[in-house]
């Protein structure tokens, strides 16, 4: 579970979040929300990039600010790029393997093997990322996150360019994260079918703010969020 | 397994797992024959052809392999553009030759312990500078070697004298560096070189291919992603600054008992400069960029001065090679040439084969 207490994050003078509580229960979550809502500048907070102005976040009951970047990849926070950034000069072996894990030799090598079979990557381990294909590199970025023995895994639009069928492929591998790892997931997406695809439950930003959060069916019906998407009739 | 339950997913997952470790597996077992035939050729043939003149240069080419191999290591796995590789040197340099007039110790020790100090003191210089990037860390690696040329000017590389710079510029007989003892004549010296630039070069390739190398690659290509795998990406700059200055300053040590006679005026920042851009011609992505730009660095002066040319061609040719490189092979010839070799060898295949289809016809 993560709580998320008042937390602010301010570029100059664009508030990027604005006192943002919000709680993540389990499972996979959706965060959904137009440009600029601060769906990524939440998820870069989380994973360090970004020092908020304020707020608190506590994640399974450790103060997540309060650990430096590859420290709370220690601890166990997954994350992957809206811009997929798969190392292109490394084999898939080793892209996944360059996580940091509790794990060690035999078991190490077995928990990275099982992260590249998870994800559904019909390539030899020893393939050169570089050689593969957009979906493909998405799968092997995931399979990073997965690696490791994670505990909360951020994925910020993991489907972007994607053609339908390896984002159906990917929708089932995100819905199985949370059964395969115990870790807390959060998808962040544009594609609303993606979403409501693969989230329980799913919150929405709107500048910086929360605007509805609950069972991603509820969510999705909610006035304010439609009118978040798609305007208002009156204006 | 949850996830996804494709048939052809499970197979090659079996057939990985069923692989020895991956870190292990055989890689390019033609590439490892070459290399090893050619090692041999260089260790026990090449010294019979060459004249004294030429020994002397390629042992200069071993020693200097060993500093490019330190600067592509930075420049090219991890991204930090070093313009003071060439002061390095001279602190393993007066290090060793510091060391060898002290003590008794074996060559080998002082070797190592020359590679050690320089490292500490690298590592000391490193750990500022490593926070900036590109020109900037650029910049500030060249001010130091201008400023550590100027401080071994002024103190001077031992000559056999007491106290701790071991410099007596009053004696008139000055003692020459030792060499060990296996290894006294030039010939000798020259394999000697040599086996010590394998083991820097087999210490380097090690660190590539396991955790430090991922780390390295991962910081090249993408911080973010680097960070968020939980890669102490500060760390492990500093891992690469250290070990590039600890092969480096092990180079220092050979190439003082190489030279038997340090001086301070054939040390200059401008090697620094030279270095850099004969990492970049020969190919910084590659073990053996390291070893083009060394017989670039070393090999190409005797040339010219075998054929009366005046060294100042190096500063034109080398100028152009950089130019050449970055806007046409950023890769360097160590990528570019067996590229077009292989070019070459199509273009003169299908020449081959043309006639004969034609006749067939």
């Amino acid at each position: 579970m993560i709580e998320v207490d008042n937390l602010t994050v301010r570029y100059g003078g664009v508030t990027s979040l604005d006192a943002l509580t919000l709680v993540f229960e389990q499972g996979t979550c959706g965060l959904i929300g137009p440009n600029g809502a601060g769906k990524t500048t939440f998820f870069n907070v989380l994973s360090g990039f970004v020092k908020p102005a304020s707020g608190a976040v506590k994640a399974f009951g450790t103060d997540l600010l309060g650990l430096a970047h590859y420290r709370r990849a220690r601890w166990g926070v997954r994350r992957t790029f809206q811009t997929e950034q798969a190392i292109e000069e490394l084999t898939v072996y080793d892209n996944v393997a360059m996580v940091t894990s509790p794990l060690r030799g035999a078991a190490r090598r077995a928990d990275v093997l099982a992260a590249i079979d998870f994800v559904g990557l019909d390539v030899s381990p020893g393939t050169r990322v570089g050689t593969l294909g957009a979906g493909q590199r998405r799968l092997v970025e995931v399979a990073r996150a997965v690696a490791g023995k994670p505990r909360l895994v951020l994925l910020d639009e993991p489907a972007a360019g994607l053609p339908e069928q390896e984002t159906r492929h990917l929708a089932a591998v995100i819905r199985a994260i949370p059964g395969h790892t115990g870790a807390l997931t959060i998808l962040v997406d544009h594609d609303m079918s993606l979403v409501s695809a693969v989230c329980e439950t799913t919150a929405v930003l709107d500048f910086g703010k929360l605007i509805a959060s609950g069972s991603t069916a509820a969510v999705l019906r909610d006035e304010h969020v439609m009118r978040a998407y798609l305007g208002t009739a009156e204006v | 397994m949850a996830g996804v339950d494709t048939k052809a997913t499970k197979d090659a997952a079996t057939a990985a797992r069923r692989r020895p470790p991956l870190l292990r597996r055989p890689e390019r077992p033609v590439h490892l024959t070459v290399t090893a035939v050619l090692v041999l050729f260089v260790l026990f043939a090449l010294p019979e052809f060459m004249s004294g003149y030429y020994t002397g240069y390629a042992t200069l080419v071993a020693i200097y392999s060993i500093v490019t191999l330190g600067l592509g290591l930075l420049v090219g796995r991890v991204g930090l553009y070093s313009l003071g590789q060439g002061a390095i040197l001279q602190i393993g340099a007066w290090t060793g030759a510091r060391l060898l007039f002290a003590s008794g110790q074996p060559y080998p020790v002082v070797l190592i312990e020359a590679g050690l100090v320089t490292m500490a003191i690298g590592t000391v210089i490193g750990l500022p500078a490593i926070r900036l990037r590109g020109l900037y860390l650029a910049l500030i690696t060249l001010m130091m070697a201008g400023g550590i040329t100027v401080i071994l000017a002024t103190v001077n590389f031992p000559n056999g004298g007491g106290g701790f710079t071991g410099y007596n510029g009053t004696t008139v007989h000055i003692p020459p560096i030792r060499r060990p003892s296996i290894a006294g004549a030039e010939t000798a010296y020259f394999r000697y070189a040599v086996v010590v630039a394998l083991i820097m070069f087999l210490l380097v390739y090690v660190h590539l291919r396991t955790r430090p190398g991922r780390a390295w690659a991962a910081i090249r290509q993408s911080e973010p992603a680097a960070l968020a795998a939980g890669i102490n990406t500060t760390f492990y700059k500093l891992w690469a600054w250290a070990l590039a200055a600890f092969i480096t300053g092990v180079a220092g040590a050979v190439l003082a008992g190489q030279s038997q006679y340090l001086y301070s005026i054939n040390f200059t920042t401008q090697d620094s400069i030279v270095l850099l851009a004969v990492a970049l011609m020969g190919g910084v992505y590659n073990l053996w960029g390291a070893v083009i730009a060394a017989l670039l660095m070393q090999l190409l002066p005797a040339f010219l001065q075998n054929l009366g040319l005046s060294y100042a061609w190096l500063d034109i040719l080398f100028g152009i090679g950089v130019l050449l490189t970055l806007t046409t092979a950023p890769a360097g010839i160590a990528d570019q040439f067996p590229k077009d070799m292989r070019r070459l060898g199509g273009l003169i295949w299908r020449l081959v084969r043309r006639p004969a289809r034609e006749g067939a016809t």
